[in-house]
C-alpha cells in the first residue's frame, strides 16, 4: 500500500514538472507578444523585455521560471499592470472553487440517486425517466444547458437571477448548468454497476439468509456498486472545471475561467503559465487523491499493494 | 399398419447411405461476425434509428448548403433576424445571413472535425498501444511510463494552448485534438492487446509457427476491432463537443468560416430578442450527439460476442 501511495505521488509531480514545461515551450511558440501596439517604440519594448526577462536566453529563463514555480511565485501579469498572477488567482479562484464544489456535490448526490432508482426500479416508468435523464445529460453541451437554463428560468419566467454570483439564489442555475452532464455520467455509471452488483453471490447469500431487502440494498448493494463511480470522480473534476471556462462567462462570474480564456486571447505570457499551472497541478493532485483514496477504499487494491 | 406396409415397395425407394463429408457441409448462408453484428443492430430499434439521423444529418450536410440559394456567408443588412419563412427555412442570423445554410455548412465543419480527428486518434493511438502491448519488453515500459504521465495532463488545456500557437481554423483544430487525443486510445488498446497475448488461441498459433505478422492481421485485429469502433463511435460526440467548446472561447473555428460551436456561440449572444437563433443549432448539435451515443450503445451490444444469443 505505501508502495502504491510513493508510486502515485511520484508520477503526480513528474506530470506537473513535464506540464510546466510543455507549456513553458508553448508559450514561448506563440506567434505575437502582449507588448505590441501602435505607441510602442523599439527602446522601450527593450526595455520592458529586459523588466520580465525576455532578453536572457531561453535555458536561463526557463531555470528561472522552474524555479519561481518551485518558490510558488507565478511573477507579474503583463496585461493587468502591477497585479501579480498569484493575486489574480487568489482574487478568481474562490469563486470558481465554489461554484465548481456546488455542482459537484449535486451532480453526484442527485446522479447516485438517478442510478440507484433506475437500478432497483429496472424496466418499469421511473427506469426509463432516469435513463432518459442521464442520456439527455451526456448529449446536451453544458453551455446550451447553461444558456438554455438563463433564458427558461431566469429571463421568461424570472425565477432565478439571470447572472452575477451574489447569494445563494444565483449559485442555483449556474450549478445545475455546470453539474448537468456529470451527474447523467454517474447515474448512468451508477445503474450499470448496480446492476452488476446485483448478480453476485454475496447477494444471493443475503438473500437466502433472509435478511431485508432494504438492508441488502443499502448494506451490499449500494456499498459495492459505488466502486467504479468512485473512479471518475478524478476524469470529473476535470470535466467540471474546464466547464467554468464556458458558465462563468455565460452568467458573468468573476471567476479564474473568465480570466483563463481572456489571458489566452490578451496572450498575457505570465497568467497563461501561471493559470494552467495551478489548473493542471490541481487537476493532477484531485486525480492522485481520488486514486489514492480509491485503494483505500477497496480492498482488493489495498491487499495486492498494486 | 399393414395396409400402409404393403401400399409402399422397397424398389420405390433408394438408399441414400451416410456420406461423412455431405453430413458435415455448411447449407446455411455463412453468417460472419459483421453480418451479425449488422444484423443485431438492425434489430435495436434505438440504435438504428440513431444510425438514421446520422445518415440523415451527413447528406443534410453535403446538400443542404447546395440546395440552398444563398451562401452560408452572404451578408444582407435588409433581412436581419428574420424568423423562419419560406424563403429563409430557418430565418437569419443578426448579419442577414440565411440560417439553413449556415447550419448545414457548420454540419459539414463540426462532422468533418469529429471524424476526421477521431479517426487519426484511433489509428495512431490504436498503432501506438498495439505495438506496444504486443511487443512488451523495454518498449513497452518506456512508452507506458510516457502516457502514465501524459494522460494526467488535462486535455482541454493543452488543446487551448496548441491552438493558441497554431492559430485558429479547422486544421490547426485536428492537430490540437490529435496531439492529445490518442493516448487515450493507446492506453485502451494496449490493455486489450495484453488480454488477448495470453488467451489460448493466440498461444496455440504460436505453437503452431504462425509469424508474429499474421497473428496480428489474422487474430489481433478482429478481435480488437469491435471494441475499437464502439470506442471510435463514443469518442465522435466529445470531438465535436470540443471543436464547439474551443469555438465557443473564441479559439477554434474563426469566422467567416462556420460551425455548429460559432453558431451557438452568436446564439447565446442574441438569446434574449431572438431564441430560434440558438434553439435551432443546438436542436441539431443535441440531437447528433444523441444519435451518436445511442448508436455507440447499441454497437458496444452488437459487437461483443459474449452478449450473442442474449436478446
Amino acid at each position: 500500500m505505501r508502495k502504491y501511495i510513493f508510486k502515485r505521488v511520484i508520477i503526480s509531480f513528474v506530470t506537473i514538472w513535464v506540464l510546466a514545461t510543455i507549456v513553458f515551450i508553448l508559450v514561448r511558440l506563440m506567434p505575437g507578444d502582449p507588448f505590441s501596439s501602435d505607441k510602442m517604440t523599439p527602446e522601450i519594448k527593450a526595455n520592458i523585455e529586459s523588466y520580465y526577462g525576455f532578453d536572457k536566453p531561453l535555458i536561463e529563463q526557463y531555470f528561472t521560471y522552474m524555479k519561481n514555480i518551485v518558490k510558488g511565485d507565478f511573477g507579474y501579469s503583463m496585461k493587468y499592470v502591477n497585479q501579480s498572477v498569484n493575486k489574480i488567482i487568489a482574487d478568481s479562484f474562490p469563486y470558481s472553487f465554489d461554484l465548481g464544489m456546488r455542482a459537484l456535490s449535486l451532480s453526484i448526490s442527485l446522479g447516485l440517486v438517478f442510478g440507484i432508482i433506475a437500478a432497483l426500479y429496472r424496466g418499469k416508468q421511473l427506469d426509463y425517466v432516469c435513463v432518459i435523464i442521464a442520456i439527455i445529460g451526456t448529449s446536451v453541451p453544458d453551455f446550451i444547458i447553461g444558456a438554455m437554463l438563463q433564458y427558461f428560468f431566469g429571463i421568461k419566467w424570472g425565477l432565478f437571477p439571470v447572472a452575477q454570483y451574489q447569494g445563494i439564489k444565483h449559485t442555483i442555475l449556474p450549478s445545475i448548468a455546470l453539474g448537468f452532464y456529470t451527474m447523467a455520467m454517474v447515474s448512468r455509471l451508477m445503474r450499470a454497476s448496480m446492476l452488476e452488483v446485483v448478480q453476485q453471490d454475496y447477494i444471493k447469500t443475503a438473500k437466502s439468509k433472509g435478511i431485508s431487502k432494504f438492508r441488502i440494498t443499502y448494506k451490499h448493494q449500494i456499498r459495492n456498486a459505488i466502486m467504479p463511480v468512485v473512479t471518475v470522480l478524478g476524469p470529473t473534476v476535470a470535466s467540471v472545471l474546464t466547464g467554468t471556462f464556458v458558465i462563468e462567462s455565460i452568467y458573468a462570474i468573476p471567476g479564474m475561467g473568465k480570466y483563463y480564456v481572456q489571458s489566452v486571447q490578451n496572450l498575457d505570457y505570465s497568467l497563461i503559465l501561471g493559470m494552467t499551472i495551478f489548473y493542471g497541478a490541481f487537476l493532477v493532485l484531485a486525480n492522485m487523491i481520488v486514486d489514492i483514496l480509491y485503494g483505500v477504499i477497496d480492498p482488493r487494491i489495498r491487499v495486492s499493494g498494486r | 399398419m399393414e395396409d400402409i406396409k404393403s401400399s409402399f415397395d422397397r424398389s420405390q425407394f433408394i438408399t441414400v447411405g451416410k456420406n461423412s463429408e455431405k453430413m458435415e457441409s455448411i447449407t446455411r448462408p455463412n453468417l460472419t461476425y459483421w453480418k451479425d453484428a449488422w444484423r443485431r443492430i438492425k434489430k435495436n430499434k434505438v440504435a438504428f434509428s440513431g444510425l438514421v439521423i446520422l445518415i440523415i444529418y451527413v447528406v443534410l450536410a453535403i446538400f443542404g448548403p447546395i440546395i440552398s440559394q444563398y451562401g452560408y456567408n452572404d451578408i444582407d443588412s435588409s433581412r436581419m433576424n428574420q424568423f423562419i419563412s419560406s424563403s429563409h427555412w430557418f430565418g437569419t442570423d443578426e448579419l442577414g445571413r440565411d440560417l439553413w445554410t449556415r447550419v448545414w455548412r457548420g454540419a459539414r465543419v463540426s462532422l468533418a472535425i469529429g471524424f476526421i480527428s477521431t479517426i487519426l486518434n484511433t489509428v495512431i493511438g490504436g498503432l501506438v498501444g498495439g505495438i506496444s502491448g504486443y511487443y512488451g519488453g523495454a518498449l513497452d515500459s518506456v512508452l507506458m511510463r510516457i502516457i502514465d504521465i501524459l494522460y494526467g495532463i488535462p486535455y482541454l488545456i493543452v488543446a487551448i494552448l496548441v491552438m493558441v500557437v497554431l492559430g485558429t481554423g479547422i486544421t490547426s483544430l485536428i492537430v490540437a485534438m490529435v496531439i492529445v487525443g490518442w493516448i487515450g486510445t493507446a492506453r485502451f488498446v494496449r490493455g486489450e492487446v495484453l488480454r488477448l497475448k495470453e488467451q489460448d488461441f493466440i498461444a496455440a498459433a504460436k505453437v503452431l509457427g504462425v509469424s508474429d505478422l499474421t497473428i496480428i492481421v489474422k487474430h489481433i485485429i478482429p478481435n480488437v476491432m469491435g471494441l475499437i469502433i464502439t470506442n471510435l463511435t463514443m469518442a465522435v460526440p466529445k470531438a465535436i463537443f470540443n471543436e464547439a467548446f474551443l469555438s465557443y472561447i473564441g479559439l477554434g473555428i474563426a469566422p467567416p468560416e462556420c460551425s455548429w460551436g460559432i453558431l451557438a456561440k452568436s446564439g447565446v449572444k442574441m438569446l434574449r430578442i431572438y431564441p430560434y437563433q440558438l434553439f435551432i443549432p443546438s436542436f441539431f448539435i443535441c440531437t447528433t450527439m444523441l444519435a451518436l451515443n445511442l448508436l455507440g450503445d447499441g454497437l458496444r451490444d452488437a459487437l461483443d460476442p459474449r452478449l450473442r444469443g442474449t436478446e
